[in-house]
């Protein structure tokens, strides 16, 4: 077990610095090449002497073009929008890049009797697009806003895109060569070339040349030679976007060309067969962690304690309503730490959990010990009134948790696409076994619980307040649930029926695991969400679900202590 | 506080009263004409039709405002049948027999209706029924308010095909494994095959109510996608389940300017839950948007929040089913003069009411309304702003054209056809039970 979950730690620090040491070897091999260089550089200088002419020649021709290009905008139909991207693009006005941002952010308006365009911003006001002042005598009954639809905002995406090649920033270039790639808009070409000869860092210069070579590569009429090195370019990349692109030229292509695209192909489909199996295990260990949190609180109360405890699945609903509570509050007194809000969720909701849990021992559980079925219909009951309570408290709809900055979005790791968001859960759910093993086993409370729950009488007769533990144990769990909601609230609903989902799936993991053994619930989460994951490609996530769970009904017959299962005195006690 | 039996004596005595206060109140509320309003106010399918519960409620109160039905005033009896199909059939047996509603407005999920069919028939009632569905059926004592396939999947598979819509030629059809999603995808891949496209652009993927981890499958459709062909996925995933999807589309940046998905079970109500940022161009294909800027809406809008004390409260597709659905039941009682079942039902058929996005909504003699088309895109905002509608209203065609099964057959409630299911080919009608 050990070695494993090493091997799954160090994995990716490794894979972290053989990233980092080829790209030190990138960047001292970049400026090397100097040939190549000197004539960019000629080639750039002339441009940038050309467009400096014009700009000086022509501030009154472009005046008109660019009131042509706007009054585009004011027809209210997509094809003509996308048309007046295309010419104000061509305008070259210095205010295209605000129009643009204006269009893409909603915040452009068009009077529909005089076809005049203009700014709206946040509070309404009109702006007026040359001077930015306020115009006053609008009608605001006739205006409306400039719609886009999926065709003009690609449109947008790429024209913007394009414009955005020689922003100073690095990244904001890196985001506009990829917007190009996927824009595939043959006007961009002129721009790309003059932003690949000025381009100094490597990483962005090869994903510009990428998006050149997306532009040259599908079109019939280059040279068959530069179509050739655009297909290496693009296979060189290998991703599905690549994939996507070389099948198309694949298709509508023939020669050479055709050839090379679907070698190139070929190639990139078993790169990334094999990557997609690792894919696979990968997005197991996901399923497998949040399982492991779904689970482990239950692990102490039904695991440990042998309450069968039906309602643990609204601990875990609690716990992510405090979330969405949390962040409210956080929003209206302290907006600037929002980022943070998850980090006083997790502590915030053991704590209120906690509490609901030593509570609900205190006032049920107590007096239901030693009768199973008794416990089962009252915690059912209990699980049914708190979801109907949160219902009534917050209504039936689905909150919103936003998530913060760190956990949204997803990266490149050698191919692999992970989402940061499921990285992150890994870890917690990592940090919250650990720290609950060290819990059970390092501290005098973990020793009390423990005797208690293996022979109640004898620990009462060292002198334990057994009822206490009792209500602390149960605590624990239903505050570790709380915490695991907090994790979920990430990837699922927040809403009232948010416990029900896990509830099954918990009692399938601890019963699998070997009831009273964290760490075979450790393993059984893991070997759970691996397995629906590799078999999920298969067939299918309804089947998957069956065929696994026809498994464990066997392996329950065969083995029905569970994977782990508690040897001694202690399990027939 | 304990229970003795003289303390149980008087509980049971209290009881009693109460039940004796109840039933005179009953007696005397007699002048009224009943409404039953069968939605979920527990369980899974709370978050869409406590909703509708109280959408019915504020048509009522208005309906009272100006004067009641008949010169009667209106009253509501609400149940819960708490998303327990089988419940749906006692609560409605509960309202028609001992309520004596006169009509009944409810169900949401396919399998709550076809569990109520059976009473409604049996006690000769009313039933309308406000939420899109997957069509193949029409009964004498339903009124479907709600699209059938083709005013809703079929145009939005017309858009995307359309050079506007990105001429879409690689299909993912995503849904929940249940009776809806089955249906609608059997129709869709029907219609697509029947546009000339091939079986292995065609990708069919169901997964589990509630499914939360979609890393397998968003990447799947990724990978689908990466085939050289403008690709869309139209979904047809239950409400609570897509919240994870949209959040795992977004993590992984796929684009609706790469791979649009059209959802035909997402309103304003279900994207209250998700940041919708990341999810800006995708599509939903209804019948009426928040978003659609009518006379009729904005007034319907203000209303709605003012009633509900809410201004953040959102309106929805279902919501107009039930408002378009009220009006025509109301006028067709003021043609019948009387609320007599079987005089509604004949008077129902050709009334016309103005729906709430500019235009009429007739009940065809198929028992199902004329409703436009609009396919929107998913704003910042989490509202949808329409890209797309057709000319006019359209007619719903229950049989769908495209299965083997339900091309010959149609639904007239005329007399002297009076069938729900007749075969043009045989000139036979299938039968009053008609599933």
């Amino acid at each position: 077990m050990s070695a494993f979950e090493l091997q799954a730690d160090r994995s990716p620090v490794q894979g972290m610095f053989v990233k980092l040491a080829s790209l030190k070897l990138a960047a001292q091999f970049g400026p090397c090449n100097l040939q190549n260089k000197a004539g960019v550089l000629l080639k750039l200088c002339a441009k940038i002497l050309l467009s400096l002419m014009l700009l000086v020649a022509a501030p009154v021709a472009h005046a008109d073009d660019f009131d042509d290009a706007l009054e585009h905008f004011a027809t209210d139909k997509f094809a003509d929008t996308q048309d007046g991207i295309a010419a104000l693009a061509a305008s070259g006005s210095p205010l295209t890049l605000k129009v643009f941002d204006a269009l893409a952010s909603g915040h452009l308006v068009a009077d529909t009797e005089t076809s005049k365009v203009y700014f709206q911003a946040d509070d309404d006001t009109v702006h007026d697009i040359r001077t930015d002042a306020v115009v006053p005598d609008v009608d605001a009954d006739n205006l409306k806003k400039v719609r886009i639809n999926n065709a003009v905002r690609r449109a947008l995406d790429a024209a913007q895109g394009t414009l955005a090649l020689l922003a100073p920033d690095k990244v904001k270039r890196l985001a506009a060569a990829e917007a190009v790639f996927q824009g595939r808009d043959a006007a961009a070409l002129p721009s790309l070339d003059t932003a690949i000869g000025k381009e100094r860092d490597e990483g962005v210069k090869r994903v510009m040349m990428q998006a050149r070579a997306a532009l040259i590569a599908p079109d019939a009429q280059a040279p068959e030679a530069a179509r050739l090195v655009a297909i290496t370019a693009l296979k060189d990349r290998g991703d599905q976007d690549a994939q996507g692109l070389l099948a198309s030229i694949a298709a509508s292509s023939s020669g050479k060309v055709k050839t090379a695209a679907q070698a190139a192909l070929t190639n990139i489909q078993s790169n990334l067969a094999l990557l997609s199996s690792v894919q696979n295990v990968w997005y197991g260990l996901s399923l497998g962690s949040v399982l492991l949190l779904a689970a482990i609180g239950l692990a102490i109360t039904f695991g440990v304690m042998g309450v069968i405890n039906m309602a643990h699945g609204e601990m875990v609903m609690i716990g992510a309503y405090v979330t969405f509570g949390v962040q409210q509050a956080m929003q209206a007194y302290a907006p600037g730490l929002i980022q943070w809000s998850l980090l006083v969720a997790v502590p915030l909701s053991f704590v209120v959990t906690g509490f609901i849990g030593v509570l609900i021992e205190r006032s049920i559980i107590r007096f239901l010990y030693g009768r199973p079925l008794e416990t089962l219909l009252a915690t059912f009951g209990l699980s049914l009134v708190l979801q109907q309570a949160i219902r009534t408290m917050f209504g039936a709809n689905n909150r919103d948790v936003t998530a913060p900055a760190f956990m949204s979005g997803s990266f490149d790791f050698f191919g692999l696409s992970i989402t940061s968001g499921r990285m992150w859960i890994i870890v917690f759910a990592l940090i919250v076994f650990f720290v609950l093993q060290l819990v059970l086993r390092a501290t005098s409370f973990g020793l009390r619980m423990r005797a208690v729950t293996q022979n109640r009488r004898m620990a009462s007769a060292m002198g334990i307040d057994t009822n206490r533990i009792d209500a602390l144990a149960f605590g624990l769990g239903s505050g570790i649930a709380g915490m695991a909601g907090v994790a979920l609230s990430q990837i699922d609903n927040v809403s009232p029926n948010l416990g029900q989902s896990y509830i099954i799936d918990s009692f399938l993991v601890v019963v699998f695991g070997g009831v009273g053994n964290l760490w075979g619930t450790f393993v059984a989460a893991l070997t759970l969400g691996v397995a629906n994951k590799l078999l999920e490609p298969f067939v299918g996530a309804v089947l998957g679900k069956i065929v696994l769970l026809v498994f464990i009904i066997l392996f329950i017959q065969k083995r029905p202590r569970g994977l782990f299962a508690l040897k001694g005195r202690a399990v027939e006690a | 506080m304990s229970l003795t039996r003289r303390n149980m004596l008087r509980a049971t005595g209290a009881l009693l009263g109460g039940a004796i206060a109840l039933a005179s109140f009953g007696a005397q509320a007699a002048d009224t004409i009943k409404v039953g309003i069968l939605h979920s106010l527990s369980g899974t399918m709370a978050i869409s039709e406590t909703t509708l519960k109280d959408v019915m409620l504020m048509l009522i109160d208005e309906q009272n405002k100006k004067g009641g039905l008949l010169g009667k005033k209106l009253e509501a009896v609400v149940v819960d049948p708490a998303s327990n199909w089988p419940l749906f059939a006692e609560k409605a047996r509960e309202l028609i027999s001992k309520d004596k509603v006169s009509a009944v407005f409810g169900c949401w999920t396919s399998v709550s209706r076809k569990s109520v069919l059976p009473v409604f028939e049996e006690l000769d009632s009313i039933l309308f029924y406000p939420v899109q569905y997957e069509g193949e059926e029409s009964q004498r004592n339903v009124f479907y308010t709600g699209a059938a396939p083709n005013q809703q999947a079929i145009p939005a598979v017309d858009y995307l095909m359309s050079k506007e819509g990105g001429s879409v030629k690689r299909w993912v059809l995503a849904g929940t494994d249940y009776v809806y999603p089955r249906t609608t995808n059997k129709i869709l891949e029907a219609y697509l095959k029947s546009k000339g496209v091939a079986s292995e652009d065609i990708m069919i993927n169901y997964t589990p109510f509630g499914h939360s981890d979609w890393q397998t499958i968003v990447a799947d459709i990724k990978k689908f996608g990466s085939a050289g062909k403008k690709t869309a996925v139209v979904s047809t995933i239950n409400g609570d389940a897509n919240v994870p999807f949209y959040k795992e589309l977004g993590n992984k940046g796929i684009k609706a300017t790469d791979i649009p998905v059209v959802a035909f079970s997402v309103g304003e109500e279900e994207l209250a839950g998700i940041d919708t940022k990341p999810l800006v161009g995708h599509l939903a294909a209804w019948n009426y948007f928040q978003s659609i800027d009518t006379p009729d809406n904005k007034a319907f809008i203000k209303k709605w929040k003012a009633y509900t004390k809410n201004p953040k409260r959102t309106t929805n597709d279902p919501m107009e089913a039930h408002v378009i659905g009220f009006n025509m039941w109301v006028k067709a009682v003021e043609k019948a003069g009387s609320v007599d079942p079987d005089k509604v039902i004949d008077a129902m058929i050709g009334v016309s009411v103005p729906n709430l996005t500019g235009g009429l909504s007739t009940m065809m003699p198929n028992h199902h309304i004329t409703k436009p088309v609009m396919i929107g895109e998913i704003q910042g905002d989490g509202q949808i702003s329409t890209v797309w509608q057709t000319p006019g209203t359209v007619v719903a065609q229950e049989w769908s054209p495209y299965l083997e099964g339900s091309k010959d057959l149609i639904a007239d409630w005329r007399k002297p056809l009076s069938c729900g299911n007749l075969n043009v080919k045989t000139g036979k009608c299938g039968g009053k039970a008609t599933n």
